[in-house]
This record gives C-alpha cells, structure tokens and sequence, in this order.
C-alpha cells in the first residue's frame, strides 16, 4: 500500500453473506468516497466494505480540516451513505462510523480480529433489520386569531402598544379608559394562552406517538432535535426517533405512522427510510 | 449526488403527513435530508477506530460540533423536551463519562480531554447562537 493511500471503511459484514448459490456478490458498479471502486476485505470471518482514499484529503491532519466544512461533509456523507445503502440492500451488514480510515488491508484485519466477537454479535443484532426515521412537529403554527369577517388581511395584527405585555393583568380592571390597548392585551394574552395550549397538546401527542410506534420497534433510538436550518421547517421538532424492524415489519410500521398521522391533526409527522440499521449498529450505552 | 443513483427508492425518502405550511409539498418525495444522514453516519454507526484517521478525541469533538449543528436544543427546552439532558454528550459531564473506555486506544489524559471539550463546546455554542440569531 502506497504511502498516500488510506482505507476507508464503509460496512462490515459476514463473509458467508456475499456469497450465494450463483457465486459472490458483485459490488464493482458501486463507486464510494472520492469516485473510488468499493472493494472487500475479508479476514477472521469477516467482510469490510473498503475504498482506497488519498491521504492528502482523508488523512489525519485533511480530515480534521474537511469534516469543518459543510460542503465537503455533505458529499462524503452522501457517498458514504450511498455505498451502504446500496450494500444493504444486497445482504445483512453493520455500517461503520463515517471517516473510519486505516493505513492499509493488513491493519482493516487487524480491527476485524479485534474486535471479532463484538462485531459478530451486533450483525446478529441488527444485520439484516432496517430503521425507519419519524420526525413531529406541530401542525401549524396558531393562527394569529383573525377579526371576524376579514381573515386573511392584517395577518400581523395591530402594533403592540409601548409597555410590558407582562404587565396586561393589571391593566385588565383600568376601567372603560383601557380602550384599544386594553383589547389588544386580552387578545394577545388569550393568543399566547392558546399557542401554550396547542404546544402542549403537540408534546404529548408526540410522546404518544413515539411510544406507540415503539411498542411495534425491536428497537429505538431519540435524537435530539434538529435544527430549523436542517430541518427546513420552521416549527419546533418535536420528535426524532428512529425504530428498528424486521423488513417484513415494514408495511404494518409505515401503515401505523400513516394511522397516527391520521390520529393526530395536530402534529406534521415526516417518516423516511428505510434506512440500514445506522442507528442500532454501535453498542450505544448512550440510550 | 450518489444517493440519486441509487438503484431503487432511496433510502431516507421521506414521506410527510398532515398538513404544514404552505412550502412543504404533502405526501411527495423530498429529497434526504442533510441532518438526517450526519446524524446517522457521523453519530451513530459503528465506532471501531481506524489507525489512520482523526485520533478518537478529535472524532468525539466533531461529534459533538456536528450536534451542535443538528440539534436546536434551545427550541426543544422551549417546548419543554429535554431527554437528551441524560445524554453524556451534552451533559456537563460530557467528557469524563464519554470519552474513556471507548477504544483500547484512547490514551487521552481524561481529565484535560474533558474540560477541553467543555470549553469547546461552550465556545460552539456561543458561536451557534450568534449565528442563528444573525439570520
């Protein structure tokens, strides 16, 4: 192995499973990080899905620099992603942690024997079963109450009037001088007090949700919210679960979301997938 | 840009019910997510240390930038959901309960690694904030 050269690792799996009665799996029409040919490493009973990476991007000192940059993270993990998802669906695998690079077949062996017990155990665990992804958010935001008879215009409603909203209680028994800015806090406090209201209800729905589904998962995982930026929605994320299921589980699993979407008006429910078993692959003493 | 080519409905083809706002088409495919697969291949996944790479502390603080990014934790506290409070890695004890015991090469000096990755995470977040709010 030339100096310059890493390994990159995309996906272990068993060395019995690229085999079948026709002969071995053919994964030389899949093209990984940086355009390079996937290939495999077999050793200990075990087959890594690898490509050969240029050390001057994915070495130590370039990695460190690249994975700080949102365009470059965005391709690699796009090729990772796309070589272990193609692999998924060819045969039961653990997909590995992105940037997981060695300096050469011998030290990929190495790992595999290593950490062979472990490895086995876990493609026993997930290899094979699929996660499904389920986000929630909250329907809509509240509407902002409009007047009777003129809904859609004056959407931003009047301008506050000068002083703390937090103050409005005390101004509530200012007499008939309260006027306009006293009809404006009422409104405004029985807004906040309706969009408290709708939240909570969103939560819980929410929770009901993900237990729901859990109870169908082999498995679950939370993530923490994401951000608007990510998400490209602006409500609050309210869940970010991933479930764990046998693939024949798949069509009752996506029936069930569609029936709790259904349940819940208030909650936008966004379900992908199937995705490899990513969530459930690590022995995460995280959750 | 792979992931178009993929051979049958991608993975991560996301499917949303229930109505949103105006942008959100209902019911059709979007396009995955970026969040969607960092958080898989970068967070979760199978950690089995390569010898070349990122040495595994500098791989837990990309881990924990890239949570940054990802999570709006701000916005979740707001609407009062707060499980990940249990969470090592964004727990104030992040680094002594994380970071030791992962790999049999972690030969880090613990207690400098933790406060570390503390201050660095302050300091991300400071960064993050500002930038959200700059928008």
């Amino acid at each position: 192995m030339s100096e310059d050269t890493g390994i990159w690792t995309y996906a272990i799996t068993e060395d019995g499973h690229l085999s079948g009665p026709d002969g071995e799996v053919d994964l030389s029409w899949v093209t990984g990080v940086g355009e390079a040919k996937v290939r495999i490493i077999t050793c200990s009973g075990l087959t890594a899905l690898v490509s050969d990476v240029s050390l001057a991007e994915f070495g130590e000192g370039a990695l460190r620099e690249n994975l700080e940059n949102l365009d470059w993270l965005d391709e690699v993990a796009r090729e990772h992603h796309y070589v272990i998802d193609a692999a998924a669906r060819l045969f039961p695998l653990l997909p590995v942690r992105l940037a997981t690079v060695y300096s050469g077949d011998a030290a990929v062996c190495a790992a595999l024997a290593e950490h062979n017990g472990q490895l086995f155990d876990a493609l026993g665990r997930v290899g094979g079963r699929v996660e499904w992804g389920v986000k929630a958010y909250p329907a809509q935001e509240p509407e902002a109450a409009p007047e009777s008879g003129k809904p859609e215009s004056d959407k931003a409603g009047p301008a506050p009037p000068a002083g703390n909203l937090a103050g409005g209680g005390a101004g509530e028994d200012a007499g008939p001088g309260g006027g306009a800015g006293l009809a404006y806090l009422k409104r405004r406090r029985a807004q906040l007090t309706a969009a408290r209201e709708t939240k909570a209800t969103a939560v819980n729905a929410a929770q009901a949700v993900h237990a729901d589904l859990t109870a169908k998962a082999t498995d679950t995982r939370l993530y923490p919210a994401q951000s608007a930026q990510l998400s490209g929605v602006r409500q609050p994320m309210l869940l970010n679960a991933a479930y764990l299921l046998d693939p024949g589980d798949s069509v009752t699993f996506t029936a069930a979301v569609a029936g709790l979407a259904t349940a819940h008006r208030e909650l936008r429910i966004e379900l992908t997938g199937p995705w490899p078993p990513y969530s459930f692959a690590g022995d995460d003493d995280g959750h | 840009m792979a992931a178009g080519n993929s051979p049958m409905p991608g993975a991560g083809a996301a499917q949303r019910y229930g109505s949103g706002n105006g942008a959100a088409t209902s019911g059709g495919r979007q396009p995955t997510n970026l969040g969607d697969i960092l958080e898989r291949v970068l967070d979760k996944g199978l950690v089995i240390a390569g010898d070349i790479q990122v040495n595994l502390l500098d791989i837990e603080l990309l881990t924990i930038k890239l949570r940054l990014v990802i999570a709006s934790l701000d916005t979740a506290r707001e609407v009062g959901i707060n499980w990940w409070e249990n969470d090592p890695w964004l727990s104030a004890d992040a680094g002594r309960r994380a970071l030791p015991g992962k790999s049999a090469r972690g030969e880090v000096d613990d207690g400098d690694a933790a406060g570390r990755l503390r201050e660095e995470n302050r300091r991300l977040r400071g960064r993050i904030r500002a930038l959200e709010s700059g928008r």
